[in-house]
């Protein structure tokens, strides 16, 4: 074994550990920690630095180093759940070093060839997955370590705990916000945009006049409008659905306006050589040369349909939906339940995003951005 | 049926298919107007193939583009196949090549040169035949499940002549469309449009550069000047319908040429 050949990680983390070492106990009273998860807890770092410096596979070693980070930060946030805020220098040293044990396994990953495509598509999951659960890990260790107020920021064990306990109640706002109000709002909104588009397209007199107004529905504000719908349409969703067409309607309207314009002079003679209609035209040529344009604003209006369903939901809506969930929980200090639905919502947005975003790469193959030059 | 036939002159001798005079065409610019071509009397007959010459601005390509109804002349006449350029345009008279291919990246070859057959309503069963046989015709079978954008430059233009030749108009308008192209490929390119000129009896109107690749391909050659655009010379090509590649190494090959190039220049000294 040659030193030269471990990691800056392994050297650091060396570093860490001895002043970690130096500075025990963990905690200022020790009940929580035992010697034993203490000791065990450094012979883990130990061991990764050792391991990082052995002639082995880099799979091996990168698998080795997976449990010796995790291990040794399950031990850490093991023990100090229970005496939040009484963390010592040598607990925050020691998280450290085993996050920088957990960079090197990632490192090690990336760094893999792999001619199996299922575990090539594995390998690309799980890089991004141990970099968020690192994420993870620090805030629960820092939160519970520092003792930071549950009120001001509840450590994500808790927050979990409270999505598993509240699946039913999660369920049902989804529903009503989700799969009623973003949906319906998202649909009728894009595809209102998409057909006024081709209408000012169409028609000079709508151009002129439409676009500005157009202009003028996007300038105004959500909190504004929201109580209004309330008032026009109603307490249940239709009202978010409203808010929501009114937020994605101008997206898709300047989008198109602009991909209808993207198809080059040339395309446009080659098609009038041909004596094509309108329609044949637009349907052939300009609209599939839009559709770039078309998917950005899909995706765009995708994240702007979550928002404005949630934040009309303020205003007055049945005892159910995000929104309404956040505001009243909020009042009631169940801040878990808060972050438990946004958390619901940041994977829903994602999913959202996702799903146009691969329909989109199947759609526009051809295009330079996707087909890569 | 042959369009020209139905178009015969007053006078009874055959028809052109283009019959220009005292054709001009005026842009309005911010800078005020421009003459892009200026009293222009030009008769193309069938089976000819007439390449147009000339520096930048002296209105080769706007002529051409006169021809597809793609600008309006603003003085004299203009008719194709004895029809107006407008109703040419929508009876489908001519394929047109630009100077770029021009393919839509999205579609595949084979649904590139199907494209105006889609958009004319031909059967489903006609259209495969008509893309199998055009492919074939410039080559490029086998490449039918290729995109545009996986294709050499040459073969692009390649695609894009199949294209303007799958609805089979008796009119093949070409606007520099091996500019953009090298020497090799160039000359490659060439010998196989005479070959496809001579197979398919098809009227050809070819603006270019390039006084070899004028006079080799050419049974007319149009010299023309700008400022404003108008026609300053016509030469008769006296070379043999078969040419091979070496025919420009030829006495008369050159003697062409020269009148070519003494044409462009007594164009030119109208700037100096």
């Amino acid at each position: 074994m040659t030193f030269a050949a471990r990691s800056w990680q392994a050297w650091i983390v060396l570093l860490l550990t001895i002043v970690a070492a130096i500075t025990l106990p963990f905690t200022t009273n020790s009940t929580g920690f035992n010697s034993t998860s203490a000791v065990i807890t450094l012979a883990l770092l130990i061991a990764a630095i050792i391991i990082d410096g052995l002639r082995l596979g880099n799979a091996l070693k990168a698998v080795l180093l997976f449990i010796a980070a995790h291990g040794a930060a399950w031990l850490l946030i093991s023990g100090i759940a229970g005496q939040e805020g009484t963390a010592k220098l040598s607990f925050y040293l020691a998280i450290a070093a085993a996050w920088l044990i957990a960079w090197r396994c990632v490192t090690l990953l990336s760094g893999l060839r792999v001619k199996n495509r299922s575990v090539d598509t594995a390998l690309r999951i799980l890089i991004p997955a141990i970099f968020g659960a690192w994420i993870l890990i620090i805030w629960e260790a820092l939160v519970r370590g520092a003792g930071i107020p549950f009120i001001l920021l509840p450590p994500p064990a808790a927050i979990g705990q409270r999505i598993a306990n509240s699946l039913p109640v999660l369920g049902a706002d989804v529903r009503q916000t989700i799969f009623k109000s973003v949906f319906v709002g998202y649909v009728i909104g894009c595809a209102a945009g998409f057909v006024t588009a081709i209408l000012a397209d169409r028609v000079p007199f709508l151009r002129k006049g439409l676009l500005p107004i157009g202009n003028m529905v996007s300038a105004l504000p959500i909190i504004g409008v929201a109580p209004i719908m309330v008032m026009w349409f109603g307490f249940d969703w239709p009202s978010k659905a409203a808010v929501v067409v009114i937020m994605t309607f101008f997206p898709m309207l300047v989008n198109t306006v602009a991909g209808l314009a993207a198809s080059s002079h040339m395309e446009r003679d080659l098609m009038r050589t041909y004596a094509s209609g309108y329609w044949q035209t637009l349907w052939k040529l300009r609209l599939p040369a839009a559709a770039p344009f078309i998917f950005n604003a899909l995706k765009i209006n995708s994240t702007l349909a979550l928002i404005g369903a949630i934040v009309a939901e303020f205003f007055g809506t049945p005892v159910v939906g995000m929104g309404f969930r956040i505001s009243t929980e909020v009042g009631r200090m169940n801040i878990d339940m808060v972050w438990a639905e946004i958390a619901v919502a940041a994977v829903v947005g994602s999913v959202f995003y996702g799903v146009i975003a691969l329909i989109e790469r199947a759609t526009t193959f051809w295009h330079p951005s996707i087909r890569g030059g | 049926m042959n369009p020209t036939q139905q178009y015969k002159r007053a006078d009874g001798t055959q028809s052109a298919v283009i019959a220009a005079s005292g054709l001009g065409l005026t842009f309005q610019t911010n800078d005020g107007p421009v003459q892009a071509l200026s009293n222009v009397d030009l008769t193309i007959g069938k089976g000819e193939f007439v390449s147009f010459i000339g520096p930048s601005g002296c209105g080769k390509t706007t002529f051409l583009r006169a021809i597809a109804d793609l600008e309006k002349p603003t003085a004299g006449t203009l008719t194709v196949n004895g029809m107006t350029p407008e109703q040419a345009r929508e009876a489908r008279a001519y394929g047109y090549v630009f100077q770029a291919a021009a393919l839509l990246p999205w579609r595949t070859i084979e649904r590139n040169v199907g494209l105006p057959l889609e958009i004319m309503g031909n059967t489903k069963a006609d259209q495969q035949a008509r893309i199998k046989r055009t492919l074939d015709m410039v080559n490029l079978t086998g490449f039918e499940k290729k995109y545009p954008w996986q294709l050499s430059g040459g073969m692009q233009q390649r695609a894009s002549i199949a294209r303007a030749l799958a609805f089979d108009a008796d009119l093949l308008l070409m606007d520099e469309p091996f500019g953009a192209l090298d020497e090799i490929v160039r000359d490659h390119l060439n010998e196989q449009l005479l070959e496809l000129w001579a197979r398919t009896n098809k009227t050809i109107c070819f603006v270019t550069h390039s006084i070899p690749e004028a006079v080799y391909l050419s049974t007319r050659i149009v010299v023309m000047s700008p400022r404003p655009g108008r026609v300053t010379d016509v030469i008769e090509s006296t070379l043999p319908r078969e040419r091979p590649l070496d025919i420009r190494e030829t006495p008369e090959f050159l003697s062409i040429a020269a009148r070519v190039r003494d044409g462009l220049r007594a164009g030119h000294s109208y700037d100096d």
